[in-house]
């Protein structure tokens, strides 16, 4: 395996073996290199992504919501191990509920190297709403455009690639079904997560002005209290929305430990999303 | 207070003075996103026009979800399912029986006589703990093995969702949240996994009341029994052509009632202790997927079908124990298992039932999976001195005409009986799993014991109702 570096392009190795370069983990507990967080909406394939990856038979169905606690398991690609999480799919990470608060807390506190968001390719609209919300909280983002098939079925043509310059992230087509798309998919995650490639992302903007002028007010003082906060406007929204999860991180001091933590470098604790 | 805290506070105090003078701007802020989606997606998708596929959906969710074949299509789609399992399961079962209670059975006595091991031994490893498993085992394997196939692959089509919808205008007239149809329906499966997937439900009243009532859905632990108690009881009133179509209308019925009660308790509870009215939400109905039958297999098979069994298998080891110890202590003359069933029978037979239904149902009360297995044991240990039955021990009651003929010669049983012992079955406490995991999502002693006495009040309520109208109508 140590021979294939991240360097290697995306379609090396050999074409007629798709996962030449990816061994199922399980749940084999161990060291791990990088953390990789699987959101997305609901019934878009998340798990049979997830499963694909980990090798792990967690049960899928064709309906939104069968995911409601977040699963774990491991795969391996070229020389580095990743810890895969399944979130439960959610529409949006304004947290209202429990399974959106599972999936937001884990993106935010949880500080997954990358994460990445199954799309539905037939409900792109839809689910880039979702994709928006995680991109205002993280850059290291992999898009999986799932259901390829489905979308063709319905005589949909979808430019991936237009779709990876407007969102300024990786952009990776599949049918997760077929285990189509695997390959190049964790090929992305690798760059993203090794830093080899950095992420440009486009964001949602308001335009009203006075909300602006709140934002940045802000995120300055967020800035000076908690220097290198990574998604300090993020926080600084959701402290705008009078968000009861975020003010009570801040209160508690929850989120100058996450600064503190990745100031240092050192691996977070899994569980302080749900502690 | 520390500098660092004081400018926490002081940035607190700021971001609610600042949400003041911007006022609402949470619409503002997801319009912001939805505009820049919509903006996206229509640089990057194109239409070809064509669209049969999409036609095709559309088409039938018209027909699956339209007001008039809506209902109709769910009950029939319930029905084929069960008739399959009920016809599908009954050739296997025997074979299981005659192998795992026979031949595996006897062929474990010989061994055990064999190396002289005490009786004792014998009885408590061979006629308690193995048999426990044996009659698990032949009961409860091919009914699972056909049903959650066959349930998966419905679920894989993208069913499930659509039932949503048809029974969301109820849900919404009974004050519940729609989105509790589709924890009813993973309840027909398992209720503690019905209970967790009650967390798709936002508001805190609603969620109580899914989890509350998913004990109405038919778990899988209590499908082979409503099976087996139907065929007995119902299937024997009609020629054997039509025995398993009656017998699959009698558990479509009950589980109809399930599904009423799911309902009934909803409505009533929305009106009393969860005052409240319904939230609206949107749910997607997923496109049809066509389903991918060896996966499907394959997952429901290993995963939930041997995962399932296995905690039964669990459960049933000890329970076999138990009931061996019942029968083979004597007190004053009599096995515990006696003097329990004759203490009971006063009680069981004024709630139409009978002393070893109540007994088993405590005995019973880890997994709903060992109902039959337990109530054949007592009823041959306080019958007594049946061919081919020992004490605390089953044997050769392999088929479903030889588990009547010791429910009804030797326990007594009657078609009263056994309609009351389908409905309690349907209507008692959840089983010891599914009340931990009540625990654990409502955190709250006092839903915990709604949740556990409530069908119970029913249950006999309802057994009490039948058996005192029948009789008095000289039925029974």
């Amino acid at each position: 395996m140590s021979e294939l570096t991240v360097q290697t392009p995306p379609h090396a190795g050999c074409a007629t073996c798709p996962h030449a370069q990816l061994v199922q983990l399980g749940i084999k507990d161990g060291n791990w290199d990088y953390l990789v967080a699987l959101a997305g909406n609901p019934n878009t394939g998340k798990s049979t992504v997830f499963n694909s990856l980990t090798g792990l038979r967690q049960h899928t169905g064709n309906w939104p919501g069968k995911t409601v606690t977040r699963m774990e398991g491991m795969t391996q690609f070229g020389d580095k191990v990743y810890k895969l999480v399944d979130l439960p799919g959610t529409y949006s990470l304004l947290a209202t509920s429990e399974d959106e608060e599972v999936a937001r807390d884990f993106i935010l506190f949880g500080q997954p190297d990358v994460t990445i968001v199954v799309l539905d390719a037939t409900r792109l609209e839809r689910n880039l709403n979702l994709a928006f919300q995680v991109l205002e909280i993280t850059d290291r983002v992999v898009i999986a455009l799932n259901l390829m098939d489905e979308a063709r079925r319905h005589g949909l043509d979808i430019n991936a690639r237009r779709l990876a310059r407007e969102l300024g992230v990786p952009v990776v087509p599949m049918v997760a079904r077929r285990g189509e798309g695997m390959n190049d998919l964790m090929q992305m995650v690798a760059e993203v997560a090794s830093g080899e490639r950095v992420n440009k992302p486009r964001r949602a903007r308001i335009t009203d002005e006075t909300f602006e002028r709140a934002v940045s007010d802000l995120v300055r003082h967020l800035e000076a209290l908690y220097p290198g906060l990574p998604n300090a406007r993020w926080v600084a929204i959701r402290l705008l929305d009078g968000d009861e999860r975020i003010t009570q991180a801040v209160r508690t001091g929850e989120l100058a430990d996450l600064v503190a933590r990745q100031r240092t470098g050192s691996v977070p604790a899994m569980e302080a999303a749900h502690a | 207070m520390s500098e660092q805290a004081a400018n926490v506070n002081d940035l607190l105090a700021r971001a609610s003075a600042l949400r003041e003078q911007i006022g609402d701007y949470h619409d503002k802020y997801v319009e912001s996103i939805y505009a820049e989606a919509a903006r996206v997606a229509d640089k990057v998708v194109t239409s070809e026009g064509n669209n049969r596929a999409f036609d095709f959906d559309r088409t039938l969710d018209r027909i699956l979800t339209s007001r008039v074949w809506g209902f109709p299509i769910m009950v029939l789609m319930l029905g084929v399912v069960l008739w399959l399992t009920i016809a599908g399961a009954n050739i296997p079962s025997q074979m299981l029986g005659t192998l795992l209670l026979d031949w595996v059975y006897g062929g474990l006595h010989a061994v055990f006589e064999a190396i002289g091991a005490p009786w004792w031994l014998t009885g408590f490893l061979v006629d308690g703990v193995y048999l426990g498993l044996a009659w698990v085992v032949s009961v409860m394997l091919p009914p699972m093995a056909i049903f959650f196939p066959l349930f998966t692959l419905l679920e894989d089509f993208g069913y499930l969702p659509r039932v949503a919808f048809n029974l969301d205008r109820i849900f919404a007239k009974a004050g519940a949240h729609g989105k509790q149809a589709l924890s009813m329906a993973m309840g027909f499966g398992c209720n503690a996994a019905g209970v967790i997937a009650t967390r798709i439900i936002d508001s805190p009243r609603e969620r109580l009341i899914a989890i509350i009532t998913n004990n109405f859905s038919l778990c899988n632990g209590r499908w082979p029994t409503q099976i087996l108690i139907a065929t007995i009881f119902i299937g024997a009133l009609v020629p054997a052509a039509w025995s398993a179509t009656a017998s699959m209308l009698a558990v479509l019925g009950v589980a109809m009632l399930g599904v009423f009660m799911t309902f009934a308790v909803s409505w009533a509870l929305s009106k009393t202790l969860l005052r409240g009215e319904a939230s609206t939400f949107s749910l997607e109905l997923p496109p049809y997927r066509p389903p991918r039958l060896l996966q499907t297999l394959y997952t429901s098979v290993i995963d939930r079908t041997l995962i399932v069994l296995w905690r039964a298998v669990v459960m049933a080891a000890p329970a076999g124990a138990v009931i061996w110890l019942l029968g083979n202590i004597n007190v004053a003359g009599a096995s515990l298992a006696e003097w329990a069933v004759s203490g009971l029978d006063p009680i069981g037979w004024f709630i139409g039932l009978n002393g070893v239904i109540l007994l088993a149902y405590i005995v019973a009360i880890p997994a709903n999976e060992i109902i039959i297995p337990t109530i054949l044991m007592l009823t041959a240990i306080a019958g007594g001195g049946v061919a081919g039955v020992q004490p605390g021990v089953m044997t050769e009651f392999d088929t479903a005409s030889q588990t009547a003929q010791v429910l009804v010669g030797v326990g007594g049983w009657t078609l009263l009986t056994g309609i009351n012992l389908m409905l309690f079955s349907l209507m008692h406490n959840p089983c010891s799993t599914t009340i931990l995991t009540i625990y654990r999502e409502t955190n709250s002693l006092k839903w915990t014991a709604v949740a556990t006495v409530l069908p119970i009040i029913l249950g006999v309520a309802t057994t009490t109702t039948i058996a005192w109208i029948a009789r008095a109508l000289g039925l029974a």
